[in-house]
């Protein structure tokens, strides 16, 4: 596993030119520089069969990758991010949202539904990190926060899956907001007798690792995700210190408390399936 | 909603005289016309400035202009004491009310010894350690926010940054007591949501209140921090913009030229500015005003439909 190509993470930004650099080496493996077509990664769930590096997972995929098929219904697809602010930086946030839809095929960077796995009802929050980096603004909180009504109305657990660079400075304080809208969600979830399965993918960092992602009962990582609140590039401006080679990443945060457990990915359907069994009422 | 929305929605309904309503309206119309225009890129860019102000009066130069017999509690109870962000008791006039606030320090050994205002996740666990203390006693948490951010460093990940910060939220929205937390200078980001999720959120006329620094927008956006001024006035960390997209619940006046012109008559607003906050949440059942509390978060943002 390269712990160098891993963490080489914009944090909060998605930059043209990185997205299309991205795109032509997408399947060429950073951690044994193994080349793989897409029927192959789909077949491994997009985990190289040569170093067990963790490719990155559209949100679309994700789903397919753990629910029961057929049974995923989405909700709340409609919503939309609106511009408060104006936001114009080299060029205006409206234009960032349009060309990401384009890109992805998606409304914003949560996907959110009810779902079965293992035929256990839940509701899924999963994240898309190439919907402008992951980064959560008023849609993201709002689908986050309607999924947590979602499941404590149906009496089931949420599972969130989580990709993000952190809030999205385009919609400024508004997007810091997201955060205590998020774990106020939560409050109202836990208070209602439902559980919230957290699930932290490469990379889940800034705001979104400062709310919600941490408040799992239960918090569970895939192998070299990097999890943390202030990105490496930004530490070691700031702080001149010389990072650990594992700074930030799941293995690390394992060590240190902060996680119930690293599964790799094609254990993580039937750890799901466990635990939604486990916070079930029988 | 948006601050005029609200006032709008509110102005346009049928009101029974003496209603709670009319107080809310009554309050927004006051907050509203204090606001009189935008503030422009220069407006905006002159509170940053004295947000930042060497001089600018921090968490314990109100504290003692506040508070009486004001005593300081130490330690997270688990591995540290974070001297960047300070707890304590106090007296609000005659009740006893719990203080957390960051703490920037004056000069280069007190900064040092801050670590700038900058808190390690053990600063979030003091704090979360008097938030309970207070629920406890039932006496008011009151918060003050003046933080660059907090710390990105090694050791803060590797002792739970992100996780902590969350927790401090979520201790914070749980809360029985009257929240009131005050921004007073810099509200840098996650660092300062961690203490700043209260029933009525109070913004100095001249602090800031910001998702990212503007040099750090300015860095990822325009790939040059010395464009902080541009990101600025595109993210309007300034009290009117964030009491416009109904952030913060009411901005506090400042003396002529900024809070470090007269820290006396700045503490003297800034408490009346709290003793009006408790006010209106005196009376409310703790469930409802719980309850209240996180439905104003939840419904913070701007959305749009397909």
């Amino acid at each position: 596993m390269s712990g160098q190509g891993r963490v080489d993470v914009e944090v909060e930004s998605k930059r043209p030119d990185e997205s299309s650099r991205g795109k032509a080496h997408a399947n060429t493996c950073p951690g044994c520089g193994s080349h793989y077509r897409d029927e192959e990664l789909a077949q491994t769930l997009r985990v190289c069969p040569q170093c067990a590096h963790h490719f990155p997972v559209t949100a679309r995929d994700r789903v397919d990758q753990l629910v029961d098929p057929g049974s995923f219904v989405e909700e709340d697809s409609e919503l939309r991010s609106a511009d408060p602010l104006g936001f114009f930086d080299l060029r205006p946030y409206t234009e960032r949202l349009a060309e990401a839809e384009v890109a992805t095929g998606l409304g914003d960077a949560v996907v959110c539904g009810a779902a079965a796995i293992e035929d256990e009802g839940c509701r899924l929050a999963v994240m898309d990190f190439a919907f402008m980096g992951g980064s959560m603004g008023s849609v993201v909180g709002e689908k986050f926060a309607r999924a947590c009504e979602s499941a404590a109305a149906a009496g089931v657990p949420l599972v969130s899956v989580a990709a993000s660079g952190g809030a999205r400075m385009q919609e400024g304080i508004l997007a810091l907001m997201q955060l205590p809208k998020t774990v106020c969600a939560i409050e109202e979830l836990h208070e209602s007798g439902s559980a919230l399965l957290s699930v932290l993918t490469h990379p889940t960092t800034g705001g979104v690792l400062a709310s919600y992602a941490s408040l799992g009962d239960v918090v569970l990582a895939e192998p070299g995700a990097l999890m943390s609140f202030a990105g490496p590039r930004v530490v070691a401006q700031t702080t001149r210190e010389k990072l650990p080679d594992d700074f930030g990443l799941a293995e690390s945060n394992y060590r240190f408390g902060h996680l119930d457990a690293i599964v790799p990915r094609g254990e993580l359907r039937p750890t799901l399936a466990r635990l939604l069994r486990l916070f079930g009422k029988a | 909603m948006r601050l005029r929305e609200r006032l709008s929605k509110l102005g346009g309904m049928k009101l029974l005289r003496g209603t709670k309503l009319s107080g809310e309206l009554e309050r927004l119309q006051d907050q509203l016309d204090r606001l009189r225009s935008e503030p422009t890129a220069e407006e905006i860019w002159r509170s940053v400035e004295l947000a930042r102000h060497q001089d600018r009066p921090y968490t314990l130069d109100y504290v003692e202009r506040i508070f009486g017999e004001f005593f300081e509690l130490h330690g997270d109870r688990g591995r540290a004491d974070d001297p960047a962000l300070v707890t304590g008791l106090g007296k609000l006039d005659d009740n006893t009310v719990v203080l957390v606030g960051h703490q920037k320090g004056r000069d280069l050994k007190e900064r040092t010894k801050r670590n700038f205002g900058m808190a390690y996740p053990e600063g979030y666990r003091k704090a979360m350690r008097a938030m309970a203390l207070a629920d406890r006693h039932g006496f008011p948490l009151i918060t003050m926010i003046d933080t660059p951010g907090a710390y990105p460093g090694v050791a803060a990940e590797q002792h739970g940054q992100g996780g902590a910060i969350a927790r401090s939220q979520a201790a914070m929205a749980r809360l029985s007591v009257p929240t009131i937390a005050c921004v007073i200078g810099e509200g840098g980001s996650g660092g300062a949501v961690a203490v700043a999720v209260a029933d009525r959120v109070l913004m100095q006329e001249h602090s800031i209140y910001s998702v990212i620094s503007p040099e750090g927008c300015a860095a990822i956006l325009w790939r040059d921090a010395a464009e902080a001024r541009k990101a600025a006035a595109a993210f309007k960390p300034d009290a009117a913009h964030c009491l416009e997209l109904g952030v913060i619940d009411a901005i506090v006046a400042e003396p002529e030229g900024g809070a470090h012109m007269d820290a006396d008559a700045a503490a003297a607003l800034l408490k009346q500015g709290i003793l009006t906050a408790l006010e209106e949440l005196d009376g409310l059942d703790p469930a409802e005003r719980r309850r209240q509390r996180r439905a104003k978060y939840r419904a913070m943002g701007v959305l749009a439909s397909a």
